[in-house]
C-alpha cells in the first residue's frame, strides 16, 4: 500500500490554475525524485501535500484523507517538510530550533547532531547567524525532530557550496539506508537524484507526464521533459 | 555572565534592599511605591508572555487586571458585610483570605482570557488589537453599570485581606509577599521561555506557517499563552486592589491596558526583567514628576519615544545588549 497517494491533483492560486492533474505514489521506505523545469508545479505540489494550499483530487497519506485537514494536523500524521529557502526560526538558537519542533520517536537532538556534526558545534548559536549550508542542515534536522514517515526536501541543496551539497546528499542517503524513511526529493541535480532516489516523477505544466524507476529515465526522456 | 543577567541581578537586589533603605532613610512611603511597582511589574510580566513571546498585541489586558481586582473586591466586601455571595443552589460566603482570593482571581481571569482568546485569535494584527480593546471596553462599562458592586464609585475594603502567618497591614510584610509572588512568576516565566512550549510560541511569532509544518497549531499555542498571561495579570489585579483596599472600573479602563503595555515597552518586550524595569521607571517618574506637574505623563511620553526610537529591546535591551548573543 502506498504511504502517499496523489491522484488527479489540481490546484490554483486565485484565478490562476497551477496544477492540472498530478499523480504520485510513494511507498513506505521509497525515495522518489520530483523533477521538472522551473515553474512546472513541483513546489505547488509540495504545498498541496502539506496542506499549505487547497487542492482538489485525491490526496491520501497513510490511509488518511488529507484534503480536509489543516496543515499542522497533516504534519502530525508524519509529513516532514524541508521547505525551499530553509526558513529556520531565526531568533532561536540551533538547539532551540530543534527542541521547538520535537515530537517523540527515533530522532532526537543527539541523533540530529550525529547526522550533522556542524550543528553540534553551533548548538548555542542563533539560527540567523549560521551559514546557508548550516541553516539547511538545521532545516533538515528540524523536520527530522518531528519524526516524520515521509520527508519532503524542496530544493535542499540550492545555492550551496559543492562540499556542503555533498554533506547534505550523504546525510539524505544515510537517512534512507539507516532508517528506511520515505523521501520525496526536489532538486536540480540529476546526478545526485539518480544516486539517492529509486523512482522519479516528472512534472510539466502542472501535470505529471512521466514516472518510472530511475534506471528507466533515459537521456531521451530527460531531453524531452527536462531540457537536458 | 551576560550583561542582561547582571542587570537582572541588580534589579532584583534593588527590590530586596528597598525596605532596608526605606527604614534607614525614614521614608516609609517608599515601600508603598515599591509595592505598587512590583504589582505593576507582575501585571506586565503577564502581558509580556502574550506580547513578547506570543506576539499578541493585546490592548485589553486591563480586563484581567480588573477581574483580579473585582475578585478581591467582591469576595472581601461580602466577607466584611457578612452576607453570602450566593445562596442558591449552595451558599458561597465571601472571604478575607488572600490565597483563596488569588485562586479565584487566577481562575476567573484565565477563564476570561480563554473566552476572549477563542474569539479574538481568529483575527490578527490590527483586528486583534481592536477586538481586545472592545472586550476591555465592554467589561469597563459592565463594571460601571453594576451598582451592586459600587458601579462607577467602586468598592472600598476597610481592612487588607489576610495571609496565614503574616501581618499584611505591615507595609514591609505585604511588600515581601508581593515581591515573593513576582519572583515566583519570573522564575516560572524564565522556565517557560526555555521550554518546548515557549520556544514553539516564539517560533510561531516568527514564522507561523513553519510552525504548522512541524505539526504545531500557532493559534493553540497563542491561546495557551493568553490564558497564562491573563492568569498572571489577574493575580496582579487582586494584589493591586488589596494594596489600595479599593477597586473601581478604572482598573478595567483602556488607559490601564495602555499603561501595562507601556511598562513592557519601556522595560523591554520579551525580556525577562523588562516589565520589572518598565514598571519601576513608571512609578519612579510618576512619583518624582507627579509633584512637579500634573501633566507628568508628557515626560513619560518622552521616555517612551526615546526607548522606541533608540532601544528596540527597551531599557533592558539598551543596557543588557541583544536578547540572545550569537
Amino acid at each position: 500500500m502506498s504511504l502517499l497517494s496523489l491522484h488527479r491533483l489540481t490546484a490554483s492560486y486565485g484565478a490562476s490554475q497551477a496544477l492540472f492533474g498530478v499523480d504520485l505514489e510513494i511507498a513506505e521506505g521509497e525515495a522518489v525524485a520530483m523533477m521538472g523545469r522551473n515553474g512546472m508545479g513541483k513546489t505547488t505540489t509540495v504545498h498541496c501535500i502539506c496542506r499549505m494550499l487547497p487542492a482538489r483530487g485525491t490526496l491520501v497519506f497513510d490511509g488518511h484523507d488529507l484534503s480536509r485537514l489543516p496543515s499542522h494536523r497533516a504534519a502530525r500524521l508524519g509529513l516532514g517538510l524541508v521547505p525551499e529557502g530553509r526558513r529556520c526560526f531565526r531568533d532561536l538558537s540551533v538547539s532551540e530550533n530543534l527542541i521547538a519542533a520535537a515530537r517523540p520517536g527515533h530522532w532526537d537532538a543527539a541523533r540530529v547532531e550525529a547526522l550533522f556534526p556542524r550543528l553540534a558545534e553551533r548548538r548555542g548559536q542563533r539560527a540567523a547567524s549560521l551559514s546557508g549550508g548550516e541553516q539547511q542542515m538545521l532545516a533538515i534536522g528540524r523536520a527530522l525532530m518531528t519524526n516524520p514517515r515521509l520527508l519532503i526536501l524542496d530544493e535542499a541543496t540550492e545555492g550551496l557550496a559543492p562540499t556542503v551539497r555533498q554533506e547534505i546528499w550523504q546525510a539524505v542517503a544515510a537517512l534512507k539506508a539507516e532508517t528506511g524513511m520515505a523521501l520525496l526529493v526536489i532538486d536540480k541535480s540529476l546526478k545526485e537524484l539518480r544516486w539517492a532516489c529509486d523512482r522519479a516523477v516528472i512534472l510539466e505544466r502542472g501535470r505529471s507526464v512521466w514516472s518510472g524507476a530511475m534506471a528507466e529515465l533515459s537521456p531521451e526522456i530527460g531531453e524531452r521533459h527536462l531540457g537536458l | 555572565m551576560s550583561r542582561e543577567r547582571l542587570l537582572n541581578g541588580a534589579l532584583l537586589l534593588a527590590l530586596i534592599l528597598i525596605p532596608a533603605w526605606a527604614l534607614y532613610a525614614d521614608e516609609p512611603f517608599t515601600i508603598t511605591l515599591a509595592t505598587r511597582a512590583v504589582i505593576f511589574a507582575l501585571a506586565a510580566v503577564g502581558l509580556n508572555i502574550a506580547l513578547g513571546l506570543g506576539g499578541l498585541v493585546s490592548l485589553g489586558h486591563a480586563v484581567f487586571f480588573g477581574i483580579g481586582g473585582y475578585a478581591m473586591g467582591i469576595l472581601a466586601s461580602h466577607a466584611q458585610s457578612y452576607t453570602p455571595l450566593i445562596e442558591w443552589p449552595f451558599v458561597i460566603e465571601g472571604t478575607k483570605s488572600m490565597p483563596v482570593i488569588w485562586l479565584v482571581a487566577i481562575v476567573a481571569s484565565s477563564g476570561a482570557a480563554l473566552l476572549i482568546g477563542l474569539l479574538s485569535l481568529r483575527t490578527s494584527g490590527v483586528y486583534f488589537i481592536m477586538i481586545t480593546l472592545a472586550f476591555g471596553q465592554m467589561m469597563y462599562f459592565f463594571a460601571i453599570s453594576w451598582p451592586a458592586y459600587g458601579g462607577e464609585d467602586g468598592l472600598s475594603i476597610y481592612v487588607r485581606n489576610g495571609f496565614p502567618g503574616l501581618n499584611t497591614l505591615d507595609p514591609i510584610q505585604f511588600y515581601g509577599l508581593c515581591l515573593a509572588l513576582l519572583c515566583l512568576v519570573l522564575a516560572v516565566n524564565a522556565r517557560l521561555m526555555r521550554s518546548p512550549f515557549g520556544l514553539a510560541l516564539d517560533a510561531a511569532r516568527q514564522v507561523p506557517e513553519r510552525v504548522r509544518a512541524v505539526g504545531l497549531d500557532p493559534r493553540r499555542l497563542q491561546l495557551v499563552a493568553l490564558v497564562i498571561s491573563g492568569a498572571i495579570t489577574g493575580l496582579a489585579g487582586a494584589l493591586f486592589a488589596d494594596l489600595n483596599r479599593f477597586v473601581s472600573p478604572t482598573m478595567l479602563s483602556w488607559q490601564m491596558s495602555g499603561e501595562i503595555m507601556v511598562f513592557v515597552i519601556i522595560g523591554g518586550v520579551a525580556r525577562l526583567f523588562g516589565p520589572v524595569a518598565g514598571a519601576g521607571i513608571y512609578v519612579l517618574l510618576e512619583h518624582l514628576l507627579g509633584g512637579v506637574s500634573e501633566y507628568w505623563q508628557i515626560f513619560l511620553g518622552l521616555v517612551l519615544l526615546i526607548v522606541v526610537l533608540f532601544g528596540k529591546g527597551g531599557v533592558v535591551g539598551m543596557i543588557g545588549g541583544r536578547r540572545r548573543d550569537g
